[in-house]
């Protein structure tokens, strides 16, 4: 008997404190010291390098100027929500037991448990993409704004393309890289995932490109740090050797701030490479007929963007005139497309694309939360008021 | 009460209402000339339809400083100054109207500081090529980066343009007939295609031209029955459209005849013409007219200014029933009170109606709402616990939240047109409003605890009843804190949802008002769990202030961010000073209690007695 007596003593005791307030409130409290942290970290380091190293993370690192080594300081987003989830649930399961006066609070602890899960779930699974679209042209794709990839193109068919596509990871590794629709390897000598490019004849200390062939000998292209703000694209390069049975054809430089597709032969096939924004095919196409621009009168204040797209959709048989303005996106098959921004005279349209398939977890949330904040309160204010009348 | 003092307490509240209303008897009649009410004739500017008035108010407030102009002998209104400016421009460019206090900018102009605070248009212009080039040089240095004198001297030159461009938007600065000029054009012109071949001289030509593209606002209404806001024009436009189409829109002629009239001293025709030119508007845009009408009286009573100066009285009048006469004082406080309050909510819903939006739409709203919504919830806790601590908290915040705002109204119209993605009164009316009331509720629940730290630390007057009550209040409305602020907050990110296509972006400003809404929550879970007891309480609900005033201006502060609308540099000391005095309240409540003044918590009450109040 005493065995099991100690046994329960030994399992509740740690429950005992995963369930406590002193938890919840300490938790709490990192997660506003984490929260403040985070917002300030913005200033020099951009929203989404804070987003990947404070929220979506397990750990916060620190250190010193100049040091190489870095100490944990602070538990990141994902461990902090993690434990803020176990404490809740423990709560419920050993302090709490199920009444009319609890219902309110049952209710709220339920939406965060769905907010924090949502998160999670968000954090994990959504993409965000982007379309530029001119008036006039139809796209079938959507592009990561941040995340480029290697394309290579047959293009020897006027009627089809085939593409091999290599992502940024990939790209990072550098190396040798082997695909068995291409008669040849591909070499990454070297991956710059953001850099500055300029005119070798502007620049003529330069020490020689490792470009042997193609444009790329004709500039010098240096490595900088990754674009801390939301508005600018970082410009990527590559030294990519291509090699065939018969040996190396020659380096090329490749960046998305080189447009014209290089290109060049092997077995009677021409073969085009290019760096540009990660694509992401869709099962439609958009194309933009009008993009609208309203101001206030005699200001430069806007008062809505709007696009008029067309949507074809072959699979499903769609083929219709759609109205994408701000606050007012358009759903379609999982992905939501939003009017993000304009470019170009007004006469390009930039759609933000999001597929996150966890979207309906907050308004759920949002819904039991204030149901239950209410309940809870308004009881204690009915009880409140009651006591002080009598 | 007793009778004598009762018809005292409405004698006051009489006086305190005469005094709000008594701007509205003064008749602004200056030299004959109807100011009043050529200050209500509609011009459109920044996309809005609004009085003359309120483009001189706002106008003399960017230039000035203030809404009136101080001179050797008597006091100018907004109106009687701009009249001037359109109307008689050589008088006016004299008025030393143009402060400047940065050494710098007056070393850089040649003067020493000793030459006065206070210069001219005329003597300005004199050095408008070395401004322009100063400012043309500071613009290049990133905003947060510029020096002092670097931001004076853009602000000056920006003023000198505003000036510049107020004084060329009826007729071109200086001339002293402009209706015999319209009169002459009228005879002597052929309307053309082409305006150069209309028969008008190429001098006055460029004159037309030059007025069309320096005025500052757009006083031309469309021609009836349009009533479209795009269809406003300047004095020039309309007066291009003349030469080419042949048509003299009636409100060209009238602001004609009323500038030669004016810069002629005849009243007589001004008023005329003014009659005429105002009830021709009424006529036909008699919306547009009363709406304006019902701006310029609100212009006149400045209601938020009036609720600021009685919320002073009623602070004193509660502090003082704290100490003599509590049932009498404490019933005066708070009838005041909820006269101030009708004030303050007529202001508010006047901008509502102006606007056409829920009430909060920009910095300055806020600030305005902030204080009504606490000083609402102070009245509920007056009526409950009737001790003098709602009425005194609830009026503190009153008169700091429309001080605030008083200051934020320096940057010019305080009803701006809701940018692109904020044009939704939908999310405006519920997020908005959410958030700013948990604010409010955050601020009042710090205020009182506040109160709680200063009578318990420097006076003997919180009894134990008094600090009960106290930490009910406080307790309450963190409670009321955490459900708007929660809800509020995510109601935002569904908003973000429905238009970025992201719930949570971890936005400095959301995150500012998650961190309202972790405090809150983290001081409900500490008192639940008997961590803190009602000093912790009460130290904890200070902290509140810390994080709202973080959160509502700090963040803005960063420059960064999708809701950073304006940066405040000039408010950054002062937010800081708020932080630390606030620290240091929290270290006061933090001593041991017996170097407090009042008996507070010598009993610890237990676990079990904390835990009752909780709802777990």
């Amino acid at each position: 008997m005493s065995v099991s007596a100690a046994s329960i003593s030994d399992f509740v005791k740690p429950l005992r404190f995963l369930a406590s307030l002193r938890l919840t409130v300490v938790c709490l409290s990192l997660g506003m010291l984490l929260v403040f942290l985070g917002t300030l970290a913005q200033v020099h380091l951009g929203i989404h390098a804070v987003q990947a190293q404070y929220f979506q993370s397990l750990l916060i690192f620190w250190s010193p100027p100049g040091a190489s080594w870095k100490i944990p300081i602070l538990p990141g987003g994902y461990v902090l929500g993690t434990v803020l989830l176990v404490n809740l649930i423990a709560a419920h399961a050993t302090r709490f037991q199920f009444s009319r006066k609890k219902i309110g609070i049952i209710l709220l602890h339920f939406g965060v448990i769905l907010l924090l899960i949502g998160q999670l779930l968000t954090g994990l699974f959504a993409r965000e993409t982007q379309m530029r679209i001119d008036e006039g042209q139809t796209l079938g794709y959507s592009e990561a704004p941040r995340e480029v990839e290697l394309a290579v193109t047959d293009v020897t068919d006027p009627n089809f393309d085939q593409v091999v596509a290599i992502p940024e990871k990939v790209l990072a590794r550098q190396g040798t890289l082997q695909n068995p629709t291409l008669p040849f390897t591909l070499n990454i000598q070297r991956f710059l995932p953001n850099s500055q490019i300029v005119k070798r004849s502007d620049d003529a200390q330069a020490p020689p490109s490792p470009a042997t062939t193609g444009a790329g000998s004709r500039f010098v292209v240096t490595e900088i740090s990754r674009t801390v703000k939301d508005d600018e694209r970082d410009l990527s390069a590559a030294f990519v050797e291509v090699e065939g049975v018969q040996g190396s054809l020659g380096t090329w430089l490749v960046s998305n701030a080189i447009t014209d597709p290089q290109s060049f032969t092997v077995n009677g096939h021409t073969y085009e490479l290019v760096i540009r924004q990660r694509r992401f095919y869709k099962q439609f196409a958009l194309s933009l007929l009008h993009f609208a621009h309203d101001r206030y009168a005699g200001t430069d204040i806007p008062k809505n963007f709007s696009s008029r797209i067309r949507l074809v959709d072959f699979e499903r048989n769609e083929n219709r005139e759609v109205l994408i303005s701000m606050n007012d996106p358009l759903r379609y098959r999982g992905f939501t497309f939003y009017q993000s921004g304009f470019d170009n005279d007004d006469k390009t349209t930039i759609l933000q694309v999001v597929k996150n398939p966890a979207m309906i977890l907050p308004y759920i949330a949002c819904g039991l939360v204030a149901l239950g904040l209410v309940t809870q309160f308004s009881m204690h204010l009915f009880g409140f008021v009651r006591k002080r009348s009598t | 009460m007793s009778r004598p003092l009762r018809i005292l307490l409405w004698l006051i509240v009489a006086a305190v209402l005469a005094w709000v209303l008594a701007p509205l008897l003064g008749h602004d009649t200056r030299g004959g000339f109807q100011m009043q009410k050529f200050g209500r004739l509609p011009v459109l500017l920044n996309g809005r339809i609004k009085p003359l008035d309120t483009v001189a108010r706002t106008s003399l407030l960017i230039i000035h400083g203030q809404q009136t102009l101080g001179t050797d002998h008597d006091t100018l209104s907004a109106i009687d100054w701009l009249a001037e400016v359109l109307m008689k421009a050589d008088e006016a460019d004299l008025r030393k109207i143009f402060v400047i206090r940065n050494p710098e900018t007056l070393a850089a102009l040649g003067w020493s500081p000793d030459a006065g605070k206070y210069f001219s248009f005329r003597e300005l212009f004199a050095h408008l090529q070395e401004i322009e080039q100063q400012s043309a040089l500071a613009e290049k240095v990133d905003a947060q980066l510029r020096s002092p004198f670097q931001r004076d001297i853009i602000k000056l030159f920006e003023r000198l343009t505003l000036y510049h461009r107020l004084e060329n938007s009826i007729e071109v600065a200086g001339t002293d007939d402009f209706k015999g000029q319209i009169d002459d054009l009228v005879k002597s012109i052929h309307p053309s295609p082409v305006p150069m071949n209309s028969g008008i001289s190429a001098e006055g030509l460029q004159s037309i031209g030059f007025l069309a593209e320096t005025g500052y606002f757009y006083p031309i209404p469309p021609v009836p029955p349009n009533d479209d806001p795009l269809q406003w024009r300047k004095m020039g436009e309309s007066m291009l459209n003349f030469l080419t189409a042949g048509n003299l829109h009636p409100a060209v002629s009238a602001y004609a005849t009323m500038a030669s009239a004016f810069a002629a001293n005849d009243p007589a025709t001004f008023n005329e013409t003014l009659d005429n030119y105002s009830n021709w508007l009424k006529e036909h845009f008699a919306p547009r007219v009363r709406k304006t009408n019902i701006e310029s009286v609100f212009n006149q009573l400045q209601p938020f200014y009036s609720a600021m100066v009685i919320y002073v009285l009623i602070f004193i009048l509660a502090c003082a029933s704290w100490l003599v006469r509590p049932e009498t004082l404490g019933r005066y406080a708070f009838v005041l009170l909820i006269v101030t309050f009708v004030v303050h909510s007529t202001g508010l819903i006047t901008r509502m109606y102006l606007e056409g939006r829920p009430p909060v739409t920009n910095l300055y709203s806020s600030a305005v709402f902030i204080g009504w919504g606490a000083v609402l919830l102070g009245i509920l806790l007056e009526r409950f616990f009737r001790n003098g601590i709602g009425s005194a908290t609830a009026a503190m915040i009153g008169f700091i939240t429309l001080l605030i705002a008083h200051h934020l109204s320096m940057d010019g119209d305080t009803m701006e047109m809701m940018r692109a993605v904020l044009d939704t009164n939908g999310w405006l009316a519920t997020h908005v409003v959410c958030v700013t009331l948990g604010y409010a509720s955050t601020f009042l629940a710090g205020f009182l605890a506040l109160t709680y730290i200063v009578r318990g630390a420097f006076t003997p007057s919180l009894d134990r009843d008094t600090a009960k009550s106290l930490s009910r209040m406080v307790y309450g409305i963190v409670c009321f804190a955490t459900l708007f602020s929660f809800v509020g907050t995510i109601l935002g990110g569904i908003w973000a949802d429905q238009s970025w296509g992201r719930f949570w972006g971890w936005d400095p400003k959301e995150n500012g008002a998650l961190l309202i809404v972790l405090w809150n929550a983290i001081i409900l879970h500490a008192r639940w769990g008997g961590l803190v007891r009602q000093r912790g309480l009460m130290v904890m609900a200070v902290f509140g202030n810390v994080v709202t005033s973080w959160s509502w201006f700090g963040v803005n502060m960063l420059g960064i961010g999708l809701h950073s609308y304006g940066f405040m540099d000039s408010a950054f000391p002062w937010l800081i000073a708020f932080g630390v005095s606030q620290l240091v309240f929290m270290l006061i409540g933090s001593l041991p209690p017996h170097v407090w003044r009042s008996p507070v918590e010598t009993v610890k009450p237990s676990r079990v007695e904390a835990l009752a109040d909780a709802p777990a």
